[in-house]
C-alpha cells in the first residue's frame, strides 16, 4: 500500500501558511488576476452590462463614457462587454492546449525514459524534427486540413507544445530513473507502469506544473496571433486576438479602444501566467 | 623522411577525419530534418479537402476533363513520387505553378515579396541583438538595475507583435506622426522608415527574452568561483567582465539568439498582416484561404529551411565559443 520509499514530503499546513505570509506581492497579484479572469470567463453573462452581439448603429464608434466604459466598436457593440465575454474563448483555448500537450508530453517522456533504447532515441529524433515547426506554421497546416475555428489551432498548438514539455520532463525523469529508490521499487517487485505513475510521475510533477502554467501564457499569445490573422475563432465571436484585428479600421480612424483594450487584456493575463509559472519553477528547483 | 611524413599524414588524417565525420553527420541530420519536415507539410497539403482540378475545370466538368487535369497537374501519381519530384526542383528554384494565378510560377510570386520580408526579419534581428544585449548587460552588470530590468523584460515578454502593432501605431504613427502606419515603402531609406515600427513590433518579445537570458547568465557567471578567482588575482573589473563573465555567458546567449532568429520568419507573418505589408507571410496566409497550396508549401518550406540552417549555424558557433566541445568532437 505505502511505497517503499516515500516521495519528498509535501508542504504541511503550517509551512504553507508561512510561505503565504512571505509571498511577494507580484505572486499575489498574479494569482488574483488569474482567479479574476477565470471568474469573468465563467460569469460573463452576469457581469456584462450588454449583450455581446447586440449592435447599435446609432451608438457606433463611441469613445469612453459612463454607459460604455471602453466605448463601442464600429457596429455599436459594447467593447467592455465583449472584453468580458472574450475571456471565455481566449482562456478556453490555452487551457485545452496545455491539458493535451502536458498529458501527451509527460506520458511520452516518462515512457521514453522507462523503456530507453531505440524508443528513447526515436522520440528524441522526432522531437528534434518537431522543433523545426513553428506553432504558427503547424496552425496553418491544421487549418488547411480541418478548416478555421477553435479546434484546428488547438490541435496544432497541442502538437507544437508537446515536444517542449516532453523535453523538460524527459531530462527530469531521466534523473529520477537512476536514483536508488527506483531500483528498490524494482527489487520490491513493483510493475513498470506502477513505478512510472506512482513514483516517477509524482517526483517530476512540480516541474510539469510549472511548465504547464508557463505554456498557458505562450499558448494564449499563439492562439491570439492565430485568431488575429484570421485562421482561428471567426467573427462575430468575441475573442481577444480577434478583437485586436477587428479594431484595426477604427484604430486607423483614430479610435484605438477596441484593439488596445483586448491587447492589454492579453498582455496582463500573460504576465500573470508567466509570473506564476516562474514562481512554481523556482519552487520545483528548490525541491529537486 | 618517409617516417616523419607518414606520421604527419596519420596525425593529420586522424583528427581531420574525425572532424569531417562529425560535420557530415551533422549535415546529414539537418538534411534529414528538412526532408521529413517538408514531406510532412507536403502530405498534409495533399490530404487537404478539395480537389484543385475541380476548381480549375470550371462549371460542370466531364470526368474525362478532370482526369486530364489530374494528369496535367501530376495528381495521378503516388504521393511520394510527387514529393521527390517537387524536392528535386527545389535546388533549381522550381517551386511549381500557382493554382490561383495560372500564369505565374510560385517563384514569380515569392520573388518580389522575399526582399521585403528579409528586410523586415534582418531589421528585427539587428534590433533584438542591440536592444536585447544592451538591456541584458545593463541589468546583469549593475546590481541596482537588476530589479527594474527583470520587471521590464517580464512585461515585454508578454507583448506579442500583433498587440505591439496597435500600441505603436496609435502612439508613434498616428499620435506623434513619426512613422507611417501601413505599407512597406520602396528604396532603402524609405523601407527603413516604413519598416521601423513593424520591426520593433516583431522584435519586442524576442528582445525581452534575449535580455532576460543575458541578464541571468551574466549574474550566474559573476557569482561563480572562477570569476571570484580572477577578481582575486587583481585583474581590472573590465577585463574580468569581458574575458571571464561575458565569454562564458556567450554560449546561452547565442543559443537563445539563434532560436530567436530561427523563429522570426514565422513571426513576421503576423506582423506583416498587422501592418498591411505585402510579404511572404501575408502571401502564405492569403494562399491558405485561396487554397493555393503550392505557394503555402513553398513559404512553409522556406520557414523550415531557415530554422534548420540557423540552428546549425548556432551549433557551429558553439564549437568556436566553447573549446570543450571541439575536443569532444562537436556534440554535447
Amino acid at each position: 500500500m505505502t511505497a517503499v520509499t516515500s516521495t519528498p514530503v509535501t508542504a504541511s499546513p503550517p509551512s504553507r501558511l508561512r510561505r503565504w505570509r512571505k509571498a511577494d506581492p507580484v505572486l499575489i497579484l498574479s494569482v488574483l488576476w488569474c482567479a479574476l479572469a477565470i471568474l469573468v470567463a465563467v460569469a460573463a453573462p452576469l457581469l456584462a452590462p450588454y449583450d455581446p452581439s447586440q449592435t447599435d448603429i446609432l451608438a457606433a464608434a463611441q469613445g469612453l463614457s459612463a454607459q460604455h466604459w471602453f466605448g463601442t466598436d464600429e457596429v455599436g457593440r459594447d467593447i467592455f462587454t465583449r472584453v468580458l465575454y472574450g475571456a471565455r474563448l481566449s482562456l478556453l483555448g490555452p487551457v485545452l492546449v496545455v491539458v493535451i500537450a502536458t498529458a501527451a508530453g509527460t506520458a511520452l517522456a516518462i515512457a521514453a525514459v522507462w523503456f530507453g533504447g531505440w524508443f528513447d532515441r526515436l522520440l528524441t529524433r522526432v522531437l528534434d524534427i518537431a522543433f523545426a515547426f513553428p506553432p504558427l506554421l503547424l496552425a496553418v497546416l491544421s487549418v488547411v486540413l480541418f478548416g478555421p475555428g477553435l479546434t484546428a489551432p488547438v490541435v496544432a498548438l497541442a502538437v507544437a507544445y508537446t515536444p517542449y514539455i516532453a523535453r523538460v520532463v524527459r531530462s527530469a525523469a531521466l534523473r529520477e530513473r537512476h536514483l536508488p529508490y527506483i531500483e528498490s521499487c524494482t527489487l520490491a517487485g513493483l510493475s513498470g507502469p506502477r513505478i512510472c505513475v506512482r513514483h516517477i510521475l509524482p517526483n517530476v510533477l512540480p516541474l510539469v506544473r510549472a511548465q504547464a502554467v508557463t505554456s498557458l501564457g505562450s499558448s494564449l499569445l499563439d492562439l491570439g496571433a492565430i485568431s488575429f490573422v484570421g485562421l482561428g475563432i471567426q467573427p462575430p465571436s468575441a475573442e481577444w486576438g480577434l478583437m485586436v484585428a477587428d479594431g484595426r479600421t477604427a484604430l486607423l480612424n483614430g479610435s484605438p479602444q477596441e484593439s488596445l483594450a483586448a491587447g492589454f487584456m492579453i498582455i496582463i493575463t500573460v504576465v500573470a501566467f508567466n509570473m506564476l509559472g516562474e514562481r512554481l519553477a523556482e519552487r520545483a528547483e528548490v525541491r529537486a | 623522411m618517409t617516417l616523419t611524413l607518414h606520421s604527419a599524414v596519420s596525425r593529420f588524417s586522424g583528427r581531420t577525419l574525425w572532424r569531417i565525420r562529425a560535420i557530415v553527420r551533422r549535415l546529414a541530420g539537418a538534411v534529414l530534418t528538412v526532408v521529413v519536415a517538408t514531406f510532412a507539410v507536403y502530405a498534409a497539403l495533399a490530404a487537404a479537402p478539395g480537389d484543385p482540378a475541380l476548381a480549375l475545370a470550371g462549371r460542370n466538368p466531364t470526368p474525362e476533363r478532370i482526369a486530364q487535369l489530374h494528369q496535367e497537374l501530376g495528381l495521378d501519381r503516388p504521393l511520394v513520387v510527387r514529393y521527390f519530384d517537387w524536392l528535386s526542383g527545389l535546388p533549381r528554384g522550381d517551386l511549381g505553378q500557382s493554382i490561383v494565378y495560372r500564369n505565374s510560377s510560385v517563384a514569380d510570386l515569392l520573388g518580389p515579396r522575399f526582399g521585403t520580408t528579409v528586410f523586415l526579419v534582418v531589421y528585427a534581428a539587428v534590433l533584438i541583438l542591440l536592444l536585447g544585449l544592451l538591456l541584458g548587460v545593463l541589468g546583469g552588470a549593475f546590481r541596482r538595475l537588476n530589479g527594474p530590468m527583470a520587471a521590464l523584460t517580464s512585461v515585454a515578454l508578454a507583448i506579442p507583435g500583433f498587440v505591439a502593432a496597435p500600441i505603436l501605431v496609435s502612439a508613434l504613427a498616428l499620435g506623434l506622426g513619426w512613422f507611417p502606419a501601413v505599407g512597406a515603402g520602396s528604396g532603402f531609406t524609405d523601407q527603413l522608415w516604413h519598416l521601423t515600427l513593424p520591426a520593433l513590433a516583431l522584435a519586442i518579445g524576442w528582445c525581452a527574452w534575449l535580455a532576460q537570458i543575458t541578464r541571468t547568465s551574466l549574474r550566474a557567471e559573476k557569482a561563480s568561483e572562477h570569476v571570484g578567482t580572477a577578481t582575486g588575482r587583481g585583474l581590472p573589473p573590465v577585463t574580468v567582465f569581458r574575458r571571464h563573465v561575458l565569454r562564458n555567458a556567450a554560449i546561452p546567449i547565442s543559443t537563445v539568439y539563434g532560436l530567436t532568429v530561427a523563429g522570426l520568419l514565422a513571426g513576421a507573418a503576423v506582423v506583416e498582416q498587422a501592418f498591411g505589408i505585402d510579404g511572404l507571410g501575408t502571401l502564405m496566409l492569403r494562399s491558405v484561404s485561396a487554397k493555393d497550396y503550392n505557394v503555402v508549401l513553398a513559404v512553409a518550406s522556406l520557414i523550415i529551411i531557415a530554422f534548420v540552417v540557423t540552428t546549425q549555424l548556432v551549433d557551429a558557433l558553439h564549437t568556436v565559443l566553447d573549446p570543450r566541445l571541439r575536443t569532444k568532437g562537436g556534440r554535447k
